[in-house]
């Protein structure tokens, strides 16, 4: 523990900049991975524990096209696309067949769908890890705020991040689409007795997470090395992220987000070999203070 | 008389049968004892994020296997090896082994996994008795420790104490001209990182005792983003950075922290950069970066050196890693302790492996040898170098002095309290 750093560290405005662009990093990533988790439960009730398999396969497929053509933009667009394909068709093919069973089932059927995916990943780009490497227009010198350095691609992807969520958030309270997936997630069977489809709101649901995920993993494919089984330590942060925010909550998601980002990034400061134990000691608190989450609905 | 008939038949057809199947079951047995097969147990990491140092110590192996075979053989019986994946995960490592004996029926251990699995194989080996040879676990205390290290395992692999001997007194000649003398550490938080980094420490305080560190930082093995990490020691401002992160770890960390522009403000010193996996698996590789060297194939700059990189890479597309070395070294270990011995024995080949010497390009003068009081190699290349981003990667090794490194270990050990 080393609080006299932190103090520190908190009374300077370089590193306060420097570490709040690093939890907002952080956070946002993993608010792109816990907003399709939480979606998917709210809606589906099913806890996806394959989700990060679809943010491994967004960074695999960004990685592909952005060798083949070049393109960043592309890249992203189409690693958010290839996953929200991959996951309306493991919906459709697989999950469909769990809803309302089972956790046990749901998880068995989410644990095969994890291993399949690594070793598609594995047979088709190999065990060895790679790297993507910076695209052209980002390979420029960080900028220089109050002293603090926020290297110019992260702020791309902070923004993108934020524009997704207010976006979603936007979708969910003022679409006809988003309106429909809040009921059915409060009410399938009024919804379904009203003559919608809930069988094609859940596979968009379903793609619209995997779609996010994979977003995520885009976006991150440029800094972290991409090997099979990547998904998995973003997905345990991501149930963190969930559980503290509420599960099936957007906003909770986001503030449940950034706020295991900023203990991150000053946890490695003042406690930088505690900074898992606090993330978890936050968790506890919630849900004994609050078991639903900051942002979770009573069950009553 | 009809029912002692058939039951006499029955017996009969009972025996012929349990003949058969009991035929059946020795069969691999009886075909390998005539085939002269000694059959080579290997768990390694085949799969997640250091595969391709796996998959390159499974070449390596392969590929001198081949060679002894075309030469007869260990011992006049041909190399049967049988390679298992354990993902990286030390149970899985330590049930491998024990299944390759136990129901594969191997007759030695080569154990190919790092640190992390090599103590878990360890114990395998202690618990059965069979002969291991380690290649690629570098913890320093798993020979030198006498409460670990054990009659029947050897390592042929570089170790962290060594390395930290050598890397200490280069940066200490780089931080005298330039003057470093505010340092911080980025290692792995497992007992690689922890030693080798408080090693690495040791000696450089060794050799400039003014050197001050300022800020550690210990990122978890495997961690996907070191975004708090870089942050955290762009804040302490040291002036060099020493990390012993690896393989895609190490490539996460040099991309982030490029477009912190990390290394523009502090000298970094990475020992594990120099191998050909992570050289040419960061994209845009910064020029003077710090490093030991893991496997060049212009260090030693000898042709037979050069001849068995490229043989490598003729036959794998690829250059082979610090990992291919030292497990075609433990071949040529094998080789020679087998034609000493003249035989495939475990326990007579752990008899004559203690000092032997064997001829390889790896070593600094052609040779390595096994040093029989820890039973760990000593005489083989190491280096430490600067970086530019294209071949030869790293020009200008400046060679360790194994006189002072074995002076200096030998110290180590006695504070430590293994000897």
């Amino acid at each position: 523990m080393d609080l006299a750093a932190l103090a520190a560290c908190i009374a300077n405005p370089g590193c306060v900049v420097t570490q709040a662009t690093s939890g907002f990093i952080v956070g946002m990533l993993l608010f792109l991975v816990a907003a399709g988790l939480t979606l998917i439960f709210g809606v589906l009730k099913v806890i996806n524990f394959a989700h990060g398999a679809f943010y491994m396969l967004g960074a695999y497929f960004a990685f592909a096209l952005y060798q083949s053509s070049g393109s960043f933009a592309l890249a992203l667009i189409g690693g958010a696309a290839g996953s929200g394909v991959a996951a309306l068709a493991c919906e459709r093919l697989l999950i469909s067949r769990v809803y309302g069973g089972s956790v046990l089932m749901q998880l068995l059927v989410c644990y095969a769908l994890v291993l399949i995916l690594d070793d598609v990943v594995r047979m088709v780009w190999g065990n060895d890890f790679l790297s993507m490497g910076m695209p052209a227009q980002f390979q420029v010198p960080p900028l220089f705020v109050a002293g603090g350095v926020v290297p110019p691609f992260y702020l791309f992807l902070i923004a993108v991040a934020l524009a997704i969520a207010v976006a979603l958030g936007l979708a969910l309270a003022r679409t006809r689409l988003g309106k429909v997936v809040r009921a059915a997630a409060h009410n399938p069977q009024m919804v379904s007795a009203l003559g919608i489809n809930t069988g094609l709101i859940y596979g968009l649901v379903f793609a619209l997470g995997g779609a996010l995920a994979g977003m995520a993993g885009a976006l991150a494919a440029p800094v972290r090395s991409l090997t099979p089984g990547m998904g998995f330590s973003i997905l345990i942060d991501s149930f963190i992220v969930t559980v503290i925010g509420g599960m099936g909550s957007v906003a909770g998601a986001l503030v449940g987000a950034l706020l295991i980002g900023f203990i991150r990034a000053f946890g490695s400061v003042g406690f930088p070999l505690f900074t898992d134990g606090i993330m978890y000691m936050v968790m506890v608190a919630v849900l004994v203070t609050r078991p639903t989450g900051l942002f979770g609905r009573n069950a009553g | 008389m009809a029912t002692t008939s058939r039951s006499a038949i029955g017996r009969r057809a009972a025996l012929a049968a349990l003949g058969a199947g009991a035929t059946a079951l020795a069969a691999p047995r009886i075909v390998r004892a005539q085939d002269k097969v000694v059959r080579i147990g290997m768990p390694t990491i085949l799969s997640g994020r250091v595969a391709q140092l796996g998959n390159s110590s499974r070449n390596a192996v392969l590929m001198e296997v081949e060679r002894i075979n075309a030469a007869g053989g260990l011992a006049g019986r041909r190399i049967e090896m049988v390679i298992r994946d354990s993902k990286g995960q030390p149970q899985e490592a330590a049930r491998i082994a024990r299944e390759l004996i136990n129901t594969e029926g191997c007759d030695l251990l080569l154990d190919g996994e790092a640190s992390s699995g090599g103590f878990a194989v360890n114990e395998v080996a202690r618990d059965l008795g069979v002969l291991c040879v380690h290649t690629n676990s570098e913890t320093s205390s798993l020979t030198a420790d006498p409460k670990l290290r054990l009659p029947n395992a050897f390592r042929v692999c570089r170790q962290g104490v060594h390395d930290s001997i050598v890397g200490g007194s280069y940066a200490a000649g780089v931080a005298k001209a330039k003057g470093l003398k505010r340092w911080a550490t980025c290692a792995p938080d497992y007992a690689y990182g922890r030693d080798t980094t408080a090693q690495y420490v040791e000696y450089l305080k060794h050799f400039m005792p003014d050197v001050e560190i300022i800020t550690q930082a210990w990122p978890k093995l495997f961690q996907p983003d070191y975004t708090e990490n870089i942050t955290k020691l762009l804040q302490a401002k040291p002036q060099a950075l020493y990390t012993c992160l690896w393989a895609g770890d190490l490539t996460a960390f040099v991309d982030q922290a490029s477009i912190y522009a990390l290394l523009s403000q502090m000298e970094l010193f990475a020992v594990n950069m120099a191998d050909y996996t992570t050289l040419t698996a960061v994209k845009h590789l910064p020029p003077g970066i710090h490093s030991g060297n893991r496997y060049i194939k212009t260090f030693p700059k000898t042709p037979q050196n050069a001849a068995w990189a490229d043989a490598y890479r003729a036959r794998y597309k690829e250059y082979p890693t610090t990992w291919s070395w030292q497990n075609s070294a433990a071949m040529h270990f094998f080789e020679a302790a087998a034609k000493r011995a003249n035989s495939v024995d475990g326990k007579k080949l752990a008899e004559v492996l203690p000092g032997l010497t064997v001829e390889v390009p790896f070593g600094t003068d052609g040779t390595i040898t096994m040093r029989g009081e820890d039973h760990t190699i000593i005489n083989y290349a190491i280096g430490w170098g600067t970086t530019i981003p294209t071949e030869p990667y790293v020009p200008d090794m400046h060679p360790g002095d194994w006189k002072q490194i074995v002076e200096l270990e030998a110290e180590w050990k006695k504070a430590n309290h293994y000897t």
